[in-house]
């Protein structure tokens, strides 16, 4: 095929090769955007958060007084195991997509303001919860039953806790963290262990790397851990269990208030954390292929106008010797030119919006192998969108040379 | 001549039915899609209390400590204290003032087995219901005394007033707030300013229903009850004791009329910074005092993926256009003999121009109807969406004729090319084809 023919035809139909390369331009560099938002959603949305979700619930009660909480634990505890399939309760003051309770900056020297590591969620957590969310230790022991304090505060004042891995590569890199210490204001902290994965209760409120910096710290029930409870149950019994002991709550304890918001299984929980980012990737989604769909359409309805303004000198290419392959790749041709041409503008395009996003949205640079495969789909939209018209002018016959119009 | 332009537009887009449809469609989607997020975008982005907004300002100063402090780059915090709250308030320099934080009132009703509930609560001064505006269906506010002599009052909100008393005039009747009897001084008729400005960085959501709870600063703090946010600057040695801890959960709000009254503020305020300075309670001496629009802008209320939304369907609608002009490109030349034979009859440059101009109109007329169309689509599936604002997403009246405007502009921009191609072509070698 020769290029050559091709580029001469274009060069008299400047306005309208024009429009569809700009067309091909835009779509590209939304093309590769939307792409590129769609992934880091996603990525947001795959979030580990290091427990047993689907076994898992959680349950909160509001409006006691502080000297009410022993009491009012010892009831809960004791009333919602004697539900059926209830396979334990344990005392927590926080779980991943729920509220956010116990997040303050700690630091490597006491009085938190001098070598901070960063904000952490401290995960307060009673006798029995670290079995039931099901977290992996993967280096050190677990606390024992002595290590398990009071905590009046965010945390017990001299704790030995479990970091998540992440936190310990953040703040003790490449050494051990395990017998290591760190300060939260006066609160005084010894790591004895290292959990796989455990997720802060807003992962994603505090940057992509602070995803995981949690603490789990053992604390006694009472003092500040009262009122959140960690249900488990078997996947398939959860939401009848959970329902039972939501109403279960006003005969274990008539005064309190249930917190029906923060009272849901940890799958449920995560579905409304995410909904937000869903939402976004439909309508990423929803825009990529409706863009897709009319930029199609643009070059059909140009290379269909085309062709029939071309009749005759298809009919003259046919009669002296041009086969239905050489019309059908002359137009081929021609789309292929003009799509690349509109690449190479989308490219530009495609860096400059990005350029865009990132200084009025906390966005990372587009990867540069968006742009090939950004290139690829519009090549093969613009081959399957010309391939109609294409067809049509393969089937002119010879004898339209013949005649006038 | 209109009427015939318009039959000619007519006759030329049923020629190609399944074209023009798609043209129609395409051009609908971006009208749609930028309606939709421009509602959102202009509900979220809207004056919460448009006829006293340029009266209303937010005093901010800076306690924090010298470190990482940069002369005349460091902006202040964005809460106060209680006892700076206190001293700008007992100051009387504005018309009103008002000083609030944000909290949960547990609620009893008095109904046999009713269960307790939580409801948004705001503790204030007595000058928040004017300062505001906040429109009163029964009773009224409470006085300065009131704030000083710690009364049991409270003002609650039109729905809780349905709820507690089957929207009966409770003014004077008893309400069990986190165990303590208060007595209700007024009901407020529907009160829920969007965005909820003074809620801004005190721990409430930013859009959404209006609080249901009003009562007295002190009261409240004697109840101990505590500000949903809390930001502490230094060691704290109890943080029950808020008012003389060093943190900040207070919001300050002034109703300052003319431009002489805000200057006399701004010195007012410098002043009092400089004071505390030389008193050594402060260490940096910025000051900000800026009005409510100006306020929301610095906190950017708008959430980012609402902006970035508005982008994506301008992006969208941007190719809709261009796409639109391709092919309507396309179809006048086209059309290219028949606009011979009209030149050689006798129709001017200017008619051929106009002709084809009413032509892309029509498209645009109709994407616009359809459009809009697409437009209520969008914002009833904003409506199911879990964000605050979600049930506020309404297409109003000035959204609606703006639909048609953005039609319009987009079809009559999208025309002109075609239009102009078709008016400069030479009539002789077109007739001579034909």
């Amino acid at each position: 095929m020769q290029i050559q023919p091709v580029l001469a035809a274009l060069r008299r139909h400047r306005l309208a090769t024009l429009l569809i390369a700009m067309e091909i331009a835009l779509a590209c560099a939304v093309l590769c955007n939307a792409c590129f938002l769609v992934v880091q959603r996603w990525k947001l949305i795959q979030t580990n958060s290091g427990v047993d979700e689907s076994s898992l619930a959680v349950l909160t009660v509001n409006g006691f007084e502080p000297n009410q909480v022993t009491d009012l634990n010892a009831r809960m505890l004791n009333g919602l195991r004697a539900l059926p399939g209830m396979q334990s309760v344990s005392l927590i003051n926080q779980v991943p997509f729920g509220p956010q309770v116990g997040a303050a900056g700690i630091s490597l020297d006491q009085g938190s303001f001098t070598n901070t590591i960063g904000v952490v969620d401290f995960v307060l957590a009673g006798p029995g919860t670290f079995q039931a969310l099901g977290l992996k230790l993967v280096e050190g022991s677990l606390p024992s039953a002595d290590d398990y304090l009071l905590a009046t505060n965010l945390a017990p004042p001299d704790a030995r806790v479990l970091v998540s891995r992440a936190l310990a590569d953040h703040a003790w890199p490449g050494q051990s963290p395990l017998g290591k210490e760190f300060w939260c204001d006066k609160l005084h902290f010894r790591v004895i262990g290292v959990v796989d994965h455990l997720a802060r209760a807003h992962p994603h409120d505090w940057g992509a790397q602070s995803v995981e910096w949690t603490v789990f710290t053992p604390a006694q029930p009472g003092g500040s851990l009262a009122g959140t409870y960690l249900l488990r149950a078997s996947p398939d019994e959860l939401p009848r269990v959970l329902r039972a002991a939501r109403d279960a709550v006003p005969k274990i304890a008539p005064d309190v208030v249930l917190d029906q918001e923060n009272s849901q299984t940890i799958d449920d929980l995560r579905t409304d954390y995410f909904k937000s980012d869903r939402i976004m990737i439909d309508l990423l989604i929803g825009v990529i292929v409706t863009m897709l769909g009319v930029t199609a359409l643009g070059i059909v309805g140009l290379a269909s106008f085309w062709v029939q303004q071309r009749r005759r000198q298809i009919g003259i290419r046919r009669a002296i010797g041009a086969t239905r392959g050489d019309i059908l790749r002359y137009f081929q041709t021609e789309n292929f030119l003009i799509v690349t041409f509109g690449i190479v503008l989308g490219m530009a395009l495609a860096y400059a919006l990005n350029l865009l996003l990132m200084t009025h949205y906390e966005l990372p640079r587009l990867p540069l192998y968006y742009l090939p495969i950004g290139a690829l789909v519009l090549w093969g939209l613009g081959q399957l969108a010309v391939l109609g018209p294409a067809l049509r002018a393969a089937a002119v016959p010879p004898v339209v040379a013949t005649r006038s119009v | 001549m209109f009427a015939y332009y318009l039959d000619l537009a007519l006759r030329s887009l049923k020629r190609n039915k399944v074209l023009t449809s798609l043209m129609i469609l395409a051009l609908a989607l971006g009208i749609g899609a930028t309606i939709t997020t421009l509602t959102v975008l202009r509900l979220l982005s809207g004056d919460p209390l448009p006829q006293k907004s340029a009266q209303l300002f937010y005093p901010q100063v800076d306690p924090n400590a010298k470190d990482g402090y940069i002369a005349g780059q460091t902006k202040p915090d964005s809460i106060m204290t209680y006892p700076d709250a206190m001293n700008l308030l007992h100051a009387h320099r504005g018309t009103h003032q008002a000083a609030m934080a944000l909290t949960q009132a547990k609620v009893m009703p008095k109904q046999a087995n009713a269960r307790p509930f939580f409801s948004d609560a705001v503790m204030t001064t007595s000058d928040f219901f004017a300062m505001f505006d906040a429109p009163f269906q029964y009773g009224g506010g409470w006085t300065a005394a009131d704030d000083d002599g710690r009364a049991q009052l409270v003002v609650i909100a039109g729905f809780l007033n349905d709820k507690l008393f089957a929207g009966a005039n409770s003014v004077g009747r008893m309400i069990r707030i986190d165990d303590h009897d208060m007595r209700i001084s007024g009901v407020l008729k529907p009160w829920a300013p969007q965005p909820r400005f003074y809620a801004q960085d005190l721990g409430g959501r930013s859009y959404g229903d209006g609080d249901a709870v009003f009562l007295p600063l002190q009261t409240a703090r004697a109840m101990e009850m505590g500000p949903q946010d809390t930001e502490c600057y230094a060691a704290v040695p109890d943080i029950r004791h808020l008012e003389t801890a060093p943190c900040e959960w207070l919001g300050v709000w002034v109703e300052l009329h003319g431009d002489e009254a805000v200057a006399g503020y701004r010195t007012f305020l410098d002043g009092y910074v400089k004071q505390q300075v030389a008193l050594g309670r402060f260490q940096r001496s910025e000051t900000s005092l800026l009005d409510l629009m100006g306020w929301l802008r610095q906190e950017q209320v708008v959430p980012d993926d609402v902006r970035l939304q508005a982008g994506l369907a301008f992006g969208f609608l941007l190719i809709c256009v261009v796409n639109t002009v391709g092919l309507l490109l396309a179809k006048c030349l086209r059309r290219s003999p028949e606009i011979g034979v009209r030149r050689a009859l006798g129709a001017t440059r200017r008619e051929i121009f106009t002709q084809f101009m009413v032509e892309a109109g029509i498209v645009g007329l109709a994407g616009g109807v359809l459009g809009l169309l697409f437009a209520e689509l969008g914002l009833l599936g904003i409506r199911h969406q879990p964000a605050q604002y979600a049930s506020l997403a309404h297409l109003d009246a000035s959204m609606f004729l703006f639909t048609f405007v953005v039609a319009l502009v987009a079809s009559l921009v999208a025309g002109i090319l075609p239009a102009w191609r078709a008016c400069v072509l030479a009539p002789a070698p077109q007739l001579k084809a034909a």
